[in-house]
């Protein structure tokens, strides 16, 4: 563990890289600074509180976010509370090998939305509704919100998590998540509240990473 | 051509009603700041389209390939999105858009995206581009394939409901070439997509993805 710990301040998070990809996920946690992510994500990664569940997300996803609060990009106020200092010091090799962790455990679904609204916002996620200018998400996200490449996986995702991050985009945070801050613009209130409610019920696809 | 237009006038009708019903519905919501009826209608939707088609309609790959629509000829973007309504191509997602949008505002919308010019979306592999681009010029004649520039011009511009294939996202012609008489000319009536089947049908794959890889990086 000491020796971990050293690694990681020299900087060799691709050493920790190659160790995950030789050992296989069960020694990550001797390799990488994953508690400093489990801390808040939980100890499952599976999301607590405040903090997004990041088992299973897209590898490509979680490297470009964490990317993006280093460059301050993401700038909600929660993101520079916690993980503009969280990154900080972050080197790309490492945070790889964190994004290749993370996206290799099984999620859960929250489950937290409102059960009345997920055939609605299943519509919505489906179709779209084109004569308000509303885009379908499946188009980006996939039929069970599975994602693609650095396109992030919403299925399962929390009910609070995905209602928020819609309504910072109206706020005009994060603008430079393209065409997100468009398509909240699009939604009103009660479809946001409808489409959170429906992915947090999206059961994991396994369509790999 | 005169049955067309009277299939034409019946489906205008139709969409005018739903049109009207959607209308009446959406303005008792109100809230989304870009849901505009009358005034600022047609930047709302042009700016719809690049939700999905990329913010300057380059096209954008996202779980599914959405095609490059800027600086398509506005008679193919016309044509097209009839060919959505009349299900003579379909698509789930393109079957909402191209029925939400008013009828009036087609002509618009279509002469709006022919008049952008954003560069390729690009990422398509180089190694094939050499031979994508003697099948464009010269054709396969041992394969009963034309050139693609006897149709869609030698700048692969295209003209008025046949395509521009420049700047085309690689992924899509791919996907389009593979599918075509899946997912074109599904109408009782023949239509123009039938001069492609032929040639769809006799390219194998590998001189799709040249001919795609091509076109792709076309400006």
């Amino acid at each position: 563990m000491q020796r971990a710990r050293r690694d990681q301040r020299t900087g060799s998070g691709l050493v920790a890289a190659l160790l995950l990809l030789i050992a296989g996920a069960a020694s990550a946690q001797d390799a990488l600074p994953v508690r400093n992510c489990t801390w808040c994500h939980g100890s499952s990664a599976q999301g607590f509180m405040f903090a997004p569940r990041l088992a299973g997300q897209r590898t490509a996803y979680i490297e470009r976010e964490l990317a993006s609060f280093a460059a301050h990009a993401r700038d909600n106020p929660l993101s520079q509370k916690y993980m503009w200092g969280a990154v900080a010091r972050l080197d790309p090799a490492t945070a790889q090998g964190l994004a290749v962790y993370f996206s290799s455990l099984a999620p859960e679904a929250a489950a937290d939305g409102q059960s009345g609204l997920a055939a609605t916002g299943k519509a919505i996620y489906d179709n779209g509704v084109a004569v308000d200018n509303v885009a379908a998400c499946i188009a980006c996200h996939g039929p069970n919100g599975e994602g693609v490449r650095d396109i992030p996986r919403l299925g399962g995702l929390s009910y609070v998590y995905l209602k928020r991050r819609l309504e910072q985009w109206n706020q005009g945070y994060h603008q430079s998540a393209k065409p997100m801050p468009l398509v909240a613009k699009s939604l009103s209130a009660n479809e946001v509240e409808a489409l959170a409610s429906y992915l947090s019920f999206v059961q994991f696809v396994d369509v790999g990473r | 051509m005169g049955a067309e237009r009277k299939i034409m006038k019946g489906i205008g009708l139709r969409l005018a009603l739903t049109t009207a019903a959607f209308a009446l519905a959406a303005t008792t919501q109100g809230y989304g700041a870009a849901r505009r009826t009358g005034g600022g209608a047609l930047e709302a939707k042009l700016e719809y389209c690049k939700t999905c088609h990329g913010l300057g309609a380059e096209g954008y790959r996202g779980y599914y390939v959405m095609p490059r629509l800027a600086g398509q000829p506005s008679g193919y973007i016309v044509n097209q999105l009839r060919a959505f309504q009349e299900k003579r191509r379909v698509n789930p997602i393109m079957s909402n858009v191209a029925h939400g949008i008013p009828p009036g505002m087609i002509g618009a919308l279509a002469a709006s995206l022919q008049s952008m010019n954003s560069p390729p979306f690009g990422g398509a592999p180089n190694a094939s581009i050499a031979l994508g681009r003697e099948i464009f010029a010269t054709g396969l004649p041992d394969a009963n394939i034309p050139a693609c520039s006897a149709c869609h011009g030698p700048d692969a511009k295209g003209q008025n409901a046949i395509p521009r294939l420049a700047g085309q996202v690689y992924w899509y012609t791919i996907k389009a070439l593979s599918n075509w008489s899946q997912e074109r000319g599904l109408g009782k009536t023949k239509d123009l997509s039938a001069i492609m089947g032929p040639t769809a049908h006799n390219l194998t794959p590998t001189q799709k993805s040249a001919i795609a890889a091509y076109v792709s990086t076309l400006r």
